[in-house]
């Protein structure tokens, strides 16, 4: 039986600029990057030296505080460079690519028949595990947990989002064999929330237990799942993966083959070509976006989460979308006057754009106004669904407050369930980044 | 425009960082962004951001105060005349009344906002933009003659005391503006209360009865005036306190655009009904407080000007939505007690609501605990399960 997931609270932006559902034709990455950063909190310690050669699915770095958190590489090639940072902290490790992919054998293993203990060790053995994320905290899976449950999002809610559906409806097969390898490691269940209004061929995979989503966003994060259907305590462990990701598991079971196929969206008002492109994950920014308005900002996810990248830089590791937006670089006379610029999406009465709720918005990176101490208060608990007080937790994670954090449900959040709040807060505070410094304070205090 | 831009960009040369006036940089930040919405993008967390901000929803407020204020400028002129047994046009009353109180909010501004710079650049934050609500506020709650030095000792006592030494604004306990208030009205009591003081200049006429509505009810006076005038305000009192109907305006501004709680404004008017409903009920001998009908005691005095514009300030009240409706119902409650009770106080709201800004953290505590105990409640369970 489906479960309804049904939120109230929360916002709907609609926004200019979405992706065709066509697929576009990808220019080769002649090098691909593995970036530490993309893995949060995975501290790297290398396997291979630079210039060594390699085929997809061998081993580049490992976690430093587990080796069994392993990242392989998504191409065959050679290992170009290891750029490093300050205090010789790994940032970006660049592979050069094959012209023809060599991929490792890893020899195909039906999950369903196979002993669970042995399934758990082919994904963490083979550089699987790092495509799994651990609630709380959000950071790659631990081998040595085993999860109260597994949670699949396939419907982003997020605004300028690729959908689920149009990236995996080739890749069925692989997801259903993804899914049967995902049941092995949990003793509970494989939640897959999908939208609940569409006919979803996802809804007929097996072994999952469907959730069916509605209402706006964050409706459709996984914070929102867990809070609605098991939520967390202090001590549990559960484990979330992105859609594509389980598809990427399946293929590698079904086929023997690491295949780190990304499908992005390239979204947003300043791209010029919004279609879907396959790529490799990591790959250049440039191999999908060549066409875009000057003075842009490029971000490698969505406009609400993502990470922003240069245009010669690489693609975050996980992100489905690339979003191009204006920079708001630009002064505005009088914009403060209440009722004025409507063009600019406001979720409070203050504009007149709440008359217009079908209008879609263009949007841009000005902060529209400067950070000021916390006065307004109960605008964040209008988009926060998850039985918490968004304020009081800031400000515990604000103090570093353990006890208080964990009272008020630290471990019930990771940082995207407050971008609205980012988004929508008077006092223009940086909720997600406070959020995320407060778990990183659990990570080391409480672990 | 772009010239303009350009000429203030040429200003605020020496103020950019590294330069010698770095430090009061503040000042000329807050000059600036009330000329334009600065070019500041996003660096980190989300990278689009809604079109509010803190000036936004401050300018909101000060549009709600605005028909209260022009109706106090008339009433003062208007009752000063009245007194006078002339019958002031509608300018010559709006006339007398801003001769008054127009150096009052140029004071108030004056002192409270070069205090906010100061803190600014000594702290070096930029400048918070509550002090336009709280500067007009606190002029429009004083009785009409107060002198000007007064409305600046309490200023500055609200200002300082009040807000920065709590660490500034979104971290004081207490209403800045009823803060001023209750410092004047403790310090100067002559000037804060009795019955010449109401009506302007009162006091150079002999044998008139300026006196409030609550003044007489506590002197067991018969009242003169009808529920319609209580209403509308024609009748002597604080500025700006008198007309429910213009404060109803301001209100509804607040409601739909969701500045102000209307869970806080519904709330208090329940409890102070509820208590003026057991008063009327009690009926206690010689208190012509108690048989006031209750939904008069809603319409006079500074109850309806507190519930709306004081009780909802965000900062001093309760944060948690259960935590709003209690916060307003309390204040509402003690409000019309404290007004029965204490016939020397006959301003119970003033009291009733700085009591429970001092209890609202307490209120949230508690709502807050609620949440606490449901997930230990769950942590619980599931330990019991597995063990």
């Amino acid at each position: 039986m489906p479960t309804d997931v049904k939120i109230k609270k929360g916002l709907k932006l609609n926004l200019q600029g979405e992706a065709s559902e066509t697929f576009g034709q990808a220019e080769k990455s002649k090098t691909v990057a593995l970036r530490p950063s993309n893995f949060y909190s995975l501290v790297p310690k290398m396997v291979l030296k630079e210039g060594a050669k390699l085929k997809a699915g061998d081993e580049v770095f490992f976690s430093k505080y587990s080796d069994k958190t392993r990242v392989v590489s998504p191409v065959s090639g050679t290992l170009k460079e290891v750029r490093r940072g300050a205090k010789r902290k790994i940032l970006d490790v660049i592979i050069e690519a094959d012209e023809i992919q060599e991929y490792k054998d890893f020899g195909v293993m039906d999950p369903l028949k196979t002993d669970s203990s042995q399934v758990k060790e082919r994904i963490f053995s083979t550089g699987l595990g790092v495509l799994l994320n651990q609630r709380p905290y959000n950071i790659p899976a631990n081998a040595d947990d085993t999860p109260k449950a597994i949670y699949i999002s396939a419907y982003n809610t997020a605004p300028l989002t690729g959908s689920a559906e149009f990236i995996l409806k080739d890749r069925v097969e692989f997801f259903q064999a993804g899914i049967n390898a995902l049941t092995k490691l949990t003793g509970g269940k494989v939640y897959l929330g999908v939208d609940k209004q569409s006919a979803s061929f996802l809804k007929d995979v097996e072994n999952i237990e469907v959730l069916n989503i509605s209402g706006p966003h964050p409706a459709g994060n996984l914070g929102t799942l867990i809070h609605e259907t098991e939520p967390m305590n202090r001590g549990d462990r559960v484990w979330t993966v992105n859609p594509e990701d389980v598809a990427i598991i399946g293929e590698q079971f079904k086929t023997g083959k690491y295949n780190a196929q990304r499908t992005v969206a390239v979204t947003g008002t300043s791209a010029k070509n919004r279609k879907y492109f396959k790529i490799i994950a990591g790959a250049e920014v440039k191999s999908i976006l060549k066409d875009f308005e000057d003075n842009s900002r490029i971000i490698s996810g969505n406009v609400l989460t993502g990470e922003k990248v240069e245009a010669d830089g690489y693609l975050n590791f996980f992100a489905n979308e690339l979003t191009v937006i204006p920079e708001g670089n630009e002064y505005r006379m009088f914009g403060w006057i209440p009722f004025i610029d409507n063009n600019i999406h406001s979720m409070s009465k203050t504009s007149l754009s709440w008359l217009f709720p079908k209008r879609k918005y263009e949007v841009n990176t000005n902060i529209n106004g400067e950070e000021r101490a916390l006065v307004v208060t109960g605008e964040m608990e209008e988009v926060m669904p998850l039985d918490i007080f968004p304020m009081q937790l800031i400000k515990a994670c604000m103090a570093g407050d353990i006890e208080k954090m964990e009272n008020l449900g630290i471990y019930e959040v990771v940082p995207e369930d407050f971008a609205l709040i980012d988004y929508t807060n008077t006092s223009k505070i940086e909720a997600q980044s406070i959020i995320r410094g407060g778990l990183d304070i659990m990570i080391t205090e409480v672990g | 425009m772009n010239w303009i831009r350009q000429k203030i960009d040429q200003v605020k040369g020496p103020f950019e960082p590294g330069n010698k006036l770095e430090k009061y940089r503040p000042a000329i930040n807050a000059l600036d962004t009330f000329l334009f919405v600065p070019n500041h993008t996003t660096q980190k967390g989300a990278h689009i951001r809604d079109a509010v901000d803190l000036k936004r929803t401050m300018i909101i407020v000060v549009l709600a105060l605005i028909p209260a204020l022009i109706f106090g400028m008339w009433n003062a002129g208007y009752q000063h005349y009245i007194q006078l047994g002339e019958n002031p046009a509608v300018f010559e009353a709006i006339l007398h009344g801003a001769y008054k109180i127009v150096p009052m909010i140029v004071v108030s501004y004056g002192v409270g906002l070069g205090l906010e710079f100061a803190f600014a650049i000594m702290r070096g934050h930029e400048v918070n933009e509550g002090y336009l609500v709280t500067g007009l506020l606190i002029p429009m709650i004083m009785p009409i003659d107060i002198p000007l030095w007064m409305v600046a000792l309490s200023v500055i006592f609200a200002v300082l005391i009040g807000k920065e030494a709590f660490g500034g604004t979104g971290m004081n306990i207490l209403n800045p503006a009823l803060t001023a208030r209750a410092f004047a009205f403790f310090a100067y009591p002559t000037y804060m209360s009795g019955n010449k003081i109401w009506v302007s200049e009162a006091s150079n006429v002999d044998s008139i009865s300026g006196e409030t509505i609550l003044g007489s009810l506590a002197a067991n006076k018969e009242i003169s005036y009808n529920t319609a005038e209580m209403f509308t305000g024609i009748i002597p009192g604080s500025i700006s306190e008198t007309s429910t109907l213009c404060i109803a305006v301001g209100a509804l501004i607040l409601i739909l655009t969701k500045v102000g709680s209307w869970r806080i404004i519904l709330s208090g008017i329940i409890g102070a009904a509820v208590m003026g409903l057991i008063f009327n009920a009690l009926n206690i001998e010689g208190n012509g407080l108690t048989n006031f009908p209750w939904y008069q005691h809603i319409i006079v005095g500074g109850f309806a000007f507190g519930i709306v514009f004081m009780a909802t300030d965000p900062v001093s009240g309760a944060q948690t939505t259960r935590g709003k409706w209690i916060y307003g119902f309390l204040i509402g409650l003690f409000g019309i007690m404290i007004r029965v009770f204490n016939p020397a106080y006959p301003e119970g709201i003033m009291l009733s609501i700085l009591l429970l800004n001092v209890f609202a953290p307490t209120i949230d505590h508690y709502v807050i605990q609620g949440n606490v105990k449901k997930r230990q409640k769950r942590l619980q369970m599931k330990t019991v399960k597995t063990a």
